[in-house]
């Protein structure tokens, strides 16, 4: 703060306070409407205070048992097929994005560059625009309704490559000489000096592919027609069926609040590396 | 830059690449490829054959009425979202730049929508806005707006830009808050003692300052309103009332997945594949002059 202006800071609050009001009011709804009866929600108002059948709720919308007009597959399986699709979209991304800029970046052989800029260019190719062509690759592979189906394709990382490539280019040379004068071969320097030194790269992209494996909705909604093999984030939209009291709108509330807890934690729990990550990721 | 060492191996380095070159190639080259392909290609209804019809189909494209008043609803959409999405989040960083008490709070409290879902975020403003028991319809409705979104397209317009302004605020907001950082304080601390207020502080120095930031951020938010929207559009309004909130992306999927017209669906691909391009060339263009400033 350059001066004291004590009426400026009490603007500042004030516009920081309702900003924050205005980014958690569709959350506090949201946890109201998950602690009601369906009754008591399609009553115009809805009551703004939470009510008593938290418990209930959350335990039906896990385990799929409640009558609803559109799907009722439970959440708790979809919660999990969301967790394994994001923690492999992650960890591979990462891994396979630390191996490609650690063979462009040490090693020298014929059409380096040119792998490196096709890794590159795929960030001009999203699934959105070549949503059919692609589906009929995974449907042809036969991974339709699998894991390999949610994951695989979206596992290639041009962001990931290319912010581990700026990482070891800035890695001094001298540990690679110190690591092959002590005979240590490529693999071994990139599995202890190399891995150690990038930690907190590392954990930053975790966060970041985490939520976006997490939130992953029109792949899915593509590769999945089995609600076994539903991620929550694609569940939940088919958990509605149109008219707006016919559906059972405590459940699906408690639903949003349980797919959106396990991102929100990681960005939470992991913010200072989160932030980091995003700022320089993206730059 | 390169480096001076290196390692020797003539096997090793292919085997690392391998893995992300096999993905990229299945699921990104040969699709993008055959997406070009099909453009240029007629199928009949039952897939039996393929006719090469040059550009009929792009044609074609631009000649459909719906297909144009797509493009103008998707460029309406994102002028909304990234206009209003960096004017709010602005506004905040600034004053959370200001406040020395409680700023790690309320970054705390303004990032976490980073993390919901789009898909999620259009199904909690669709229920809030849900005609009959939504309860901001209801407030709407008792100053006398009659809320349907189901039947108003202006309304279902308002939704979806809400909806996805809502979720990008936390992004832009850290993007801002870092450039405000980074801002040297010797140069407001000169202008306050020459006597510049706030006010003028801002529009003098720190917005000009800014502009890097404001720039990356204008192109990564129409990047978003373009693509990342698709889930909030399904889920909140599925493109309707009629199309009138069908942008780009939703039209693709729709045609070919509903409406199975794969001809069209990849010309429209093509189209949008132009378009990322030229993002993207912007954007790199500016990475590469802002080391300028």
């Amino acid at each position: 703060m350059v001066e004291r202006r004590p009426f400026v800071t009490a603007v500042s609050h004030v516009v920081l306070a309702l900003g924050v009001l205005l980014i958690a009011f569709p959350l506090y709804v949201t946890f109201v409407a998950s602690t009601q009866t369906a009754q008591d929600i399609v009553q115009v108002p809805m009551p703004l205070l939470p009510g008593s059948h938290m418990v209930e709720n959350y335990v039906a919308a896990l385990k799929g048992d409640y009558d609803g007009a559109a799907s009722t597959a439970p959440v708790g399986r979809m919660m999990f097929v969301s967790l394994v699709t994001a923690l492999v979209i992650a960890i591979g991304k990462i891994a396979i994005s630390l191996l490609s800029a650690f063979a462009i970046v040490y090693f020298r052989f014929p059409f380096r560059m040119f792998f490196f800029w096709s890794i590159f260019v795929t960030l001009m190719l999203p699934v959105e625009v070549r949503i059919g062509p692609t589906y009929k690759v995974v449907s042809d592979l036969g991974m339709l309704n699998t894991y390999a189906g949610l994951t695989v394709p979206l596992i290639a990382s041009a962001t990931a490559t290319f912010l581990f490539r700026q990482f070891f280019l800035t890695v001094p040379d001298e540990l690679a000489e110190a690591a092959r004068i002590d005979g240590a071969g490529p693999m071994r320097f990139f599995w202890d000096v190399l891995l150690p030194l990038s930690r907190t790269s590392i954990a930053a992209l975790f966060v970041i592919q985490f939520i976006y494996g997490w939130n992953q909705y029109l792949w899915p909604l593509l590769v999945t027609t089995d609600e076994s093999m539903y991620p929550v984030v694609m569940g939940i939209k088919r958990m509605i069926s149109g008219g707006d009291a016919a559906n059972d709108w405590n459940i699906v509330m408690a639903t949003a609040i349980l797919a959106m807890i396990p991102p929100a934690l990681v960005v939470m729990l992991m913010q200072k590396w989160f932030v980091k990550g995003l700022v320089e990721t993206e730059k | 830059m390169e480096k001076r060492v290196r390692f020797r191996s003539s096997t090793l380095p292919w085997l690392l690449l391998a893995p992300q070159l096999a993905v990229i190639l299945i699921f990104f080259f040969w699709p993008a490829g055959q997406a070009l392909l099909q453009s240029l290609q007629q199928q009949d209804a039952f897939g039996t054959s393929v006719d090469w019809v040059g550009l009929e189909n792009f044609r074609r494209l631009f000649a459909d009425e719906s297909y144009l008043a797509s493009f103008k609803i998707t460029a309406v959409f994102s002028a909304l979202v990234a206009v209003l999405g960096l004017a709010i989040s602005l506004t905040l960083a600034v004053f959370a730049d200001r406040v020395v008490r409680g700023s790690g709070l309320y970054r705390t409290l303004l990032i976490w929508p980073y993390a919901v879902a789009p898909a999620v975020a259009g199904v909690l403003w669709l229920f809030m806005f849900a005609p009959s028991i939504g309860i901001v319809s209801y407030a709407l409705r008792s100053i006398g707006i009659e809320w349907n979104h189901l039947l108003n397209s202006s309304q279902a317009m308002t939704l979806i830009v809400v909806a996805a302004v809502w979720k990008q605020i936390s992004y832009n907001f850290l993007f801002f808050l870092a450039g405000l950082q980074s801002i040297p304080k010797s140069l407001i601390e000169a202008a306050a003692i020459d006597g510049a207020g706030p006010w003028r502080r801002f529009w003098t120095i720190v917005f000009p300052l800014l502009s890097p930031t404001t720039f990356f951020l204008l192109v990564i938010n129409v990047v978003y309103a373009f693509f990342d929207t698709f889930a909030i559009v399904d889920a909140a309004t599925e493109g309707g009332p009629g199309k009138d909130t069908a942008i780009l992306v939703y039209k693709v999927y729709y045609d070919g997945f509903k409406a199975l017209d794969l001809g069209g669906s990849a010309a429209q691909s093509v189209v949008l594949m132009v378009i990322v391009i030229a993002l993207t060339v912007v954007q790199f263009r500016y990475v590469e002059k802002k080391v300028q400033y």
